[in-house]
């Protein structure tokens, strides 16, 4: 489903993971916009090599703060934020680049670019990064993103025509496309009827299969979380509230946490 | 008051390290050549109907405006001369670089103002693309080059319209009236007019970017980003008009 030429990895100039197999680790994580508006108060997480985490945590709780400070995004106050085993504040653009090639991003509203068709999408990227690509490999690599959504028959159709949830669909293809070892999902099944819902879960369950990739997947789906998480964090009041695997939480004393599941 | 002084001496500041960036980029390959070519078809060839015909305009009704004045002197033989100078030393300029600033600016900010609040220019920074080198460096460049040619452009349908306008109330014939025009016109007319429209192009096209950069979240921002982008340039094109004056002046 994914093109096998893409490999865009550079030489590794930046370092790699944990001997443990940590490829994420987060300490003590500061995050404010302005006084008397703390998001983030000293977040600790850690990811291990082909796991897939669950992020759940109520609406404003500063999940997707918390992954775009993972890639750089948005500059962290306070702490410490190693990615295949590189602290990334006192990276500079060059440096921080080779680790973001080998990160895929899905954006909670998809953040496909308008002027450009669903093709000029997903080739975008690709050109960039893999220029030894010839044209009919790019061709097949795209045509095979979108196979893999289910949304191949949109291929020269503009955003602006599609549907909220196609548009969804064709960010995760255009994330996917450049096969990233670390993909971060902002709530990807969001908007989705439940039946693509779970064809999402089951790529993202497939992808993790097939090229061993790490993921951080945050969701208000239960049914996705369950399906694809192997572990799952609470985020509550800007720390890590909870965390363990869907039956471990499920069952869980505090009923604020239950109150997630049902 | 004092905090009003402040916003705009941070403004400035602000803008300065933007346009700043933009010379510490441009020369700095890969180059996005594709996408230069694309805007320099959006910024120069779309704008040309809307920069003709109000060239022609400007230069018919100067035209016709002048006529008594210099008939009264019975110097109507100099009624050529005059609008061509006109025209190219200050009115072509200056209304071309204004139509771009409404069009051209408010266009660039809009576009990436909503760029930035639907987060593609993020999607971008993450995918690895720099985005200022693919949307701002590119933008800038487009319409330094566009707007001088959309100048030199105004100045001939400019002049043309001026010939329409005589020929309402005279015979002058097209040759007669070029001739004219070139006798009148000096070196020095055109290269100090000529070296201030890259000046407009560039803040036109700065400007635009900035705004739009820099737009806050949400969708009110955009339409914000394309006005004050509308407002900044053109103060900054008569800005840009006066020093001008000044230091041909200083020179010739
Ligand atoms: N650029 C910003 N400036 C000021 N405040 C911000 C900014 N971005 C986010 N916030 C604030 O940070 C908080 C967390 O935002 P975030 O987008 O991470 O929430 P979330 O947990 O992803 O919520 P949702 O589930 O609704 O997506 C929000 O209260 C928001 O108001
Ligand atoms: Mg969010």
């Amino acid at each position: 489903m994914i093109p096998q030429e893409t490999n865009i990895r550079k030489q590794e100039t930046v370092g790699e993971e944990n001997i443990d197999g940590t490829i994420i680790s987060i300490n003590g994580l500061f995050k404010s916009f302005g006084k008397n508006n703390d998001i983030l108060k000293g977040v600790d997480l850690t990811v291990k090599k082909g796991e897939n985490l669950v992020v759940l945590g109520k609406s404003g709780s500063g999940k997707s703060i918390l992954i775009k400070c993972l890639v750089g995004l948005v500059p962290a106050d306070e702490g410490e934020i190693k990615v295949f085993g590189t602290d990334i504040s006192p990276l500079n653009n060059r440096q921080l680049n080779e680790i973001r090639v080998r990160i895929g991003f899905l954006f909670q509203n998809s953040a496909l670019y308008d002027s450009m068709t669903v093709r000029q999408n997903l080739e975008f990227p690709l050109k960039r990064h893999s220029k030894k690509l010839s044209p009919s490999q790019v061709d097949e690599a795209v045509t095979n993103a979108l196979e893999s959504v289910g949304l191949a028959e949109a291929i020269d159709k503009m955003p602006s025509e599609l549907s909220g949830g196609m548009r969804k669909r064709i960010g995760l293809a255009r994330t996917l496309i450049l096969k990233p070892e670390i993909i971060l999902y902002d709530e990807p099944t969001t908007g989705l009827d439940t039946i693509t819902s779970r064809e999402i879960s089951e790529l993202i369950l497939a992808i993790q299969k097939k090229d061993k990739t790490t993921s951080i997947i945050i969701t208000h789906d239960m049914a996705c979380a369950k399906l694809t998480g192997d572990r799952l964090v609470i985020l509550k009041d800007g720390v890590i509230d909870a965390e363990g695997t869907y039956n471990e939480l499920e069952k869980s004393d505090d009923e604020w946490i239950r109150s997630f599941f049902n | 008051m004092v905090i009003y002084l402040k916003n705009i001496f941070n403004d400035a500041g602000d803008i300065t390290l933007f346009a700043a960036r933009f010379f510490k980029e441009v020369l700095r390959p890969p180059f996005e050549i594709k996408e230069f070519i694309r805007q320099c078809y959006t910024i120069g060839y779309k704008s040309l109907p809307l920069v003709g015909i109000t060239g022609f305009i400007m230069g018919m009704v100067l035209t016709l405006q002048s006529r008594p004045t210099l008939a009264e002197f019975g110097a109507e033989s100099w009624l050529p001369g005059m609008v061509a100078l006109s025209l190219i030393r200050e009115i072509a300029p200056v209304i071309t670089a204004l139509i771009c600033a409404g069009k051209i600016s408010s266009g660039i900010g809009a576009e990436l103002g909503s760029m930035k609040v639907t987060e593609q220019i993020d999607a971008m920074e993450v995918s690895a693309i720099n985005p200022y080198k693919y949307l701002v460096v590119t933008r800038i460049l487009a319409t330094t080059l566009m707007v001088p040619l959309l100048v030199v452009f105004a100045d001939a349908v400019g002049i043309y319209g001026g010939y329409i306008g005589i020929n309402i109330h005279a015979d002058v014939n097209l040759f007669r009236y070029f001739s004219q025009v070139l006798a009148s016109l000096e070196f020095l007319d055109i290269i100090p007019a000529t070296i201030k429209t890259f000046f407009f192009g560039f803040f036109i096209g700065m400007i635009g970017c900035y705004k739009g950069f820099t737009a806050a979240n949400g969708t009110e921002s955009v339409g914000k980003a394309a006005n004050s982008a509308v407002v900044a340039a053109s103060l900054t094109i008569f800005i840009i008009d006066m020093l001008a004056v000044q230091i041909t002046d200083l020179f010739f």
